[in-house]
């Protein structure tokens, strides 16, 4: 009972006129921006940043997890249309996606990846809804030790589960770490790092390295890259799967928002990881493997439930425990900040107007982004058509303008030009931007907890493994290094990656 | 010596030198007035260095670590060092800095144009003509969106004083 409540609750607050208009526009911004390539979420968020501070906290944050799920919404169009993922969570679906369109099925691949995202985003959304509070309730629990565990078990899932190496990824965190530490210092007043710049005296904005690191270099990368895009549109009709197709694909949906939803709750995993692995499994359970890339409609259905399944849970550990777990919940964690909101278990009680609210919000974004989508897939496949050349002119002075408007710093400009270059020489090192995000916000609760445990304790560490929560965290943690570590699972981890 | 895997060297080395700069700043460097360092503090009265200090450490030793085996194995054609193209990193970098420069002093309308032009030097395909109008077009957007739209504070005009009463540049 308590649950319809809260739900109930949750819809009153979605439901405002107001907060219907702010979800609308962050789907369909999202929409937009998961259907061009070269942009994705973490930009985008980032850049209406400034653009929120007028709005209510609720409306924001509503607004701002439209972008992400309806880019992954937006992505799936690209990838069936153009062969070209428009996100990178919609990489597989290029794979039988494309081909289905080649054969004249782009409607029903369309529909199919439309109604399975609608299917594992309502799932998702009853999952947070139930998950959430038992989940907040236990952390309210955790003791600086054990948060700080917490913690680091969360960074090293991360790694384990994102894909490249290993430690390069552990050095972006902790790069990350480091760079969070930037500014004052709440317990001395000392600035650190700050080289004399009073821009710097309160630490680097999230957005400032978000838009340098995911935004500036993404464009320079593209541009060396040249472009090459062949939109196919033909015949984008019959976008109803019919009752063979929906037949073959109900388990595909089921599975993929099963292992979506699971994959999105890890920290570290997400929509991208949630993909690769239900395509992965699909083609492991078909009875012929080998229709796989020639267009096979499980192939279509399975990952882009995942994918929107994953987006969604993944807001559960940011919700109930205030750690995320990847990039783009990175920088949902700094829009809260902004809003002089502190994620934390305690938003549930303290805020249940902002905690049900965001969560009801979410299914009707689901909803919106089904209605509203299947009808403009003509105006989405227009805007393939533009060339890059005049695209990203358009991103780069929306970023520029965002970036100088969260404080109005011209020299936050210069600092995010800094990070894209910094991105720019990572990327070509083979070292992910991902994880350095995930530290960056990490880096002051880290060492704020840290602090508090080593007080409590007066200086010994023992509290890290005489407390239960902490021991059993950080057991966890050193399983994942050693699994990893493992050659034959460090294998599979990477055939999972490398799948197509 | 050959090394191996330039592309893990060459990381390693970045992530070693940023620790190494980390935890000499937290440290200090006794004898150069501009590093003093931060106070060290103990473990159960942590002070400003202390946390940064281990992270540093930890990164350099890391960094170190991988250093080390980018030499050792042999990375073959995966481990080379991807061709850097200079032409859309310097104008894309260059037009962003300069927008920052400008922006105060000439406003965003002027410096938005400088940066959309500047930048598209650096595309496959730049003509002078259509990349104008691009950026009339965007500069103007941009400020009916985020000036008049959203009330964002931001410079329109150059910063001459005669130009800021004007009722165009104050959205």
């Amino acid at each position: 009972m308590e649950l319809l409540n809260n739900l109930a609750l949750g819809f009153g607050v979605a439901l405002t006129l107001n907060n219907l208009f702010y979800c609308l526009i962050g789907c369909l911004l999202g929409t937009l921006i998961g259907v061009l390539p070269g942009i994705g979420p973490i930009a985008t968020i980032a850049m209406l940043l400034p653009a929120t501070f007028v709005l209510p906290p609720v409306s924001a944050l509503i607004m701002l997890a439209g972008i992400y799920y309806g880019a992954q919404y937006g992505g799936s169009t690209t990838s069936i249309l153009v062969n070209l993922p428009g996100e990178v969570s919609s990489v597989v679906t290029c794979l039988d996606g494309y081909q289905m369109a080649r054969q004249g099925n782009a409607g029903k691949a369309l529909g199919v990846a439309a109604l399975g995202s609608f299917f594992a985003g309502t799932v998702a959304t009853f999952l947070i809804a139930g998950f959430a509070p038992p989940l907040a309730e236990l952390a309210l629990k955790f003791g600086p030790a054990d948060y700080f565990s917490l913690m680091v078990l969360g960074l090293i899932a991360a790694v384990v589960l994102a894909h490249g190496s290993i430690i390069k990824a552990i050095a972006m965190i902790i790069l990350g770490l480091l760079l969070g530490l930037v500014g004052t210092d709440v317990n001395s007043g000392v600035a650190r790092y700050s080289f004399g710049l009073p821009e710097l005296i309160d630490g680097v904005g999230i957005g400032t390295i978000a838009m340098g690191m995911f935004g500036f270099s993404e464009i320079i990368r593209n541009l060396e890259q040249g472009e090459n895009r062949e939109v196919f549109v033909k015949n984008v009709t019959g976008l109803w799967p019919n009752w063979k197709d929906i037949k073959q694909c109900t388990w595909p949906v089921i599975r993929g928002t099963a292992l979506g939803s699971f994959l999105g709750i890890l920290p570290g995993g997400g929509p991208v990881l949630g993909s690769f692995s239900a395509y992965t499994l699909e083609k492991k359970m078909a009875k012929d493997p080998s229709r796989f890339g020639k267009g096979a409609i499980e192939g279509v259905a399975a990952p882009e439930s995942a994918n929107n399944a994953a987006a969604q849970t993944s807001f559960i550990p940011l919700l109930t425990l205030g750690i995320p777990s990847n990039p783009t919940m990175a920088l949902m964690i700094g829009a809260m900040i902004i809003h002089g909101i502190q994620p934390g278990p305690q938003i549930m009680t303290a805020k249940p107007e902002l905690f049900w609210g965001m969560i009801a919000s979410m299914w009707v974004g689901n909803l919106m982004l089904v209605v509203l989508n299947l009808p403009l897939i003509g105006m989405w496949v227009k805007l393939l058509t533009v060339k890059y050349d005049y695209l990203f002119p358009a991103i780069l002075i929306f970023c520029c303008i965002g970036v100088y408007s969260i404080s109005n710093a011209w020299m936050d400009v210069l600092l995010a030009a800094l990070f894209g270059f910094i991105g720019y020489v990572f990327i070509k090192l083979e070292c992910e931007p991902a994880p350095l995000l995930l530290g960056f916000v990490l880096g002051p609760m880290m060492e704020e907890n840290l602090r508090r445990a080593l007080l409590l304790s007066r200086g010994s560490i023992e509290v890290f493994y005489t407390r239960p929560i902490s021991l059993t965290l950080l057991i966890i943690s050193a399983g994942l290094l050693l699994m990893v570590a493992a050659p034959s699972i460090a294998k599979k981890r990477e055939e999972a990656f490398q799948e197509g | 010596m050959k090394i191996g895997h330039p592309k893990d060297f060459w990381g390693g080395v970045c992530f070693a030198a940023i620790g190494l700069l980390f935890l000499v700043i937290a440290r200090g460097v006794p004898g150069l007035s501009f590093l003093p360092g931060y106070t060290m503090g103990t473990p159960a009265r942590m002070g400003p260095a202390f946390f940064p200090f281990w992270l540093g450490t930890i990164l350099f030793l890391i960094g170190l670590w991988i250093a080390i085996q980018g030499i050792r194995t042999k990375g073959g054609e995966a481990g080379k060092l991807e061709k850097w193209h200079w032409k859309p990193l310097l104008t894309v970098l260059a037009s962003i800095v300069a927008f920052g420069l400008l922006l105060k002093i000439i406003g965003m309308l002027l410096s938005g144009i400088v940066l959309v032009v500047g930048a598209s030097f650096g595309s496959h395909e730049f003509k002078l003509k259509p990349t104008l109008i691009l950026a009339v077009f965007l500069v103007i957007f941009s400020a009916l969106v985020f000036v008049v739209g959203l009330k964002l504070p931001i410079p329109l005009c150059p910063d001459i004083e005669s130009l800021q009463t004007m009722p165009v540049c104050r959205g």
